[in-house]
């Protein structure tokens, strides 16, 4: 056997073990995993995520994420200032209708990420959001299958599609958008180039 | 019907759960030192303590502590002796005083959470309580006095 044919023998050889090796289904194509990656990010930097997800220490609120009122701050878990929790005002759900449109929203564990990895989002370019989410230095230590199951399970995340009062919610359906993370972490989480 | 544990005392309460807990704690438990100011979480003049948490009652449907201990001002002491009263009366922050009980039950708050605060601890957590008087000034010196009467 000449040298060139054996190389591609071996190449061949290679190529089946490894895909004999393999187990489940291929990864999705990358540049579909980048498209989905843009629904992703719709839902990310929606006012409903995003105005926790926030550089400094002061939360944002309403759809034009004006700066919390009451100069509530993060504090040293995430969960408010000492003596002055989320809790206090945010309960495990929303108030009755009957209490009115002004009546602070709640949730389970309402809190912004804590400060030792605030997992920001707003004002990110796509390719920096991209490098963020996958970051375990800054996303709070999670892999794809944590970060899968925040997104899917997170009673605080679901809020976002039912945020009561006049708020508006993440217009993207939950299920599309778990269904486009899970593509886009499947293939190992592409980021785009732009 | 509801069961609330409020300043210790377990009762039972015939009132709707969509109720808000202030309505319950003043109108059913007559327990009048906790104030309605805004109704939407916004001054802080109906602040309770959950479990030993802060919490605006106003906006606080009574299903949602149903079962659970609730502390009003009355709760703090039966004679006004706790070091936060004590600082308030020594210090002499009230003014009007519609808001203080929600001020002192804040200020309860902080110093279990932070015995020592510094002025800006204080300013973070009673940022939530409103005085129309502008008693802050003495609210954070009579906060400070709290601190060390708790220590002594």
């Amino acid at each position: 056997m000449n040298r060139p044919l054996r190389n591609a023998f071996g190449l061949a050889s290679l190529l089946a073990l490894a895909a004999c090796g393999s187990s489940g289904p291929p990864a999705p194509p990358k540049e579909a995993a980048i498209a989905a990656f843009a629904t992703v990010q719709q839902v990310f930097q929606h006012p409903r995520c995003q105005n926790c997800h926030i550089p400094g220490d002061a939360p944002l609120q309403f759809d034009n994420g004006l700066p919390h009122e009451m100069g509530v701050a993060r504090g040293p878990t995430g969960h408010g200032a000492q003596g002055l929790p989320c809790s206090t005002c945010h309960g495990e759900k929303n108030a009755p209708a009957s209490y009115g449109p002004h009546a602070p929203p709640g949730a389970p564990h309402w809190a912004l990420p804590p400060p030792e990895h605030k997992m920001v989002t707003i004002g990110l370019s796509a390719p920096a959001l991209c490098e963020m989410i996958k970051n375990k230095s800054e996303n709070g230590g999670r892999d794809f299958a944590a970060l899968l199951k925040h997104v899917s399970e997170d009673k605080l995340v679901l809020w976002g599609w039912e945020p009561g009062g006049n708020r508006v919610a993440v217009p993207v359906p939950h299920a599309d958008f778990v269904a486009k993370f899970k593509l886009w972490s499947d293939a190992g989480g592409p980021c785009p180039a732009t | 019907m509801v069961s609330l544990t409020i300043n210790g005392k377990t009762q039972q309460f015939d009132v709707p759960d969509d109720m808000p807990l202030l309505w319950l704690i003043r109108d059913f438990a007559h327990l009048t030192g906790t104030k309605f100011g805004c109704g939407m979480a916004q001054c802080g003049a109906c602040t309770v303590h959950l479990d030993g948490s802060p919490l605006r009652a106003c906006v606080t449907p009574v299903s949602a502590v149903a079962g659970k201990s609730i502390t009003t001002i009355e709760g703090l002491s039966a004679d006004a002796s706790h070091p936060v009263q004590q600082a308030w009366a020594e210090l002499d922050v009230v003014q009007c005083g519609y808001c203080q009980s929600g001020q002192i039950m804040s200020a309860v708050a902080l110093l279990k959470a932070k015995p020592d605060p510094s002025d800006a601890d204080i300013d973070a957590a009673m940022s939530g309580n409103i005085c129309r008087c502008g008693t802050y000034q003495r609210v954070r010196a009579a906060v400070h006095r709290a601190a060390e009467l708790s220590k002594a």
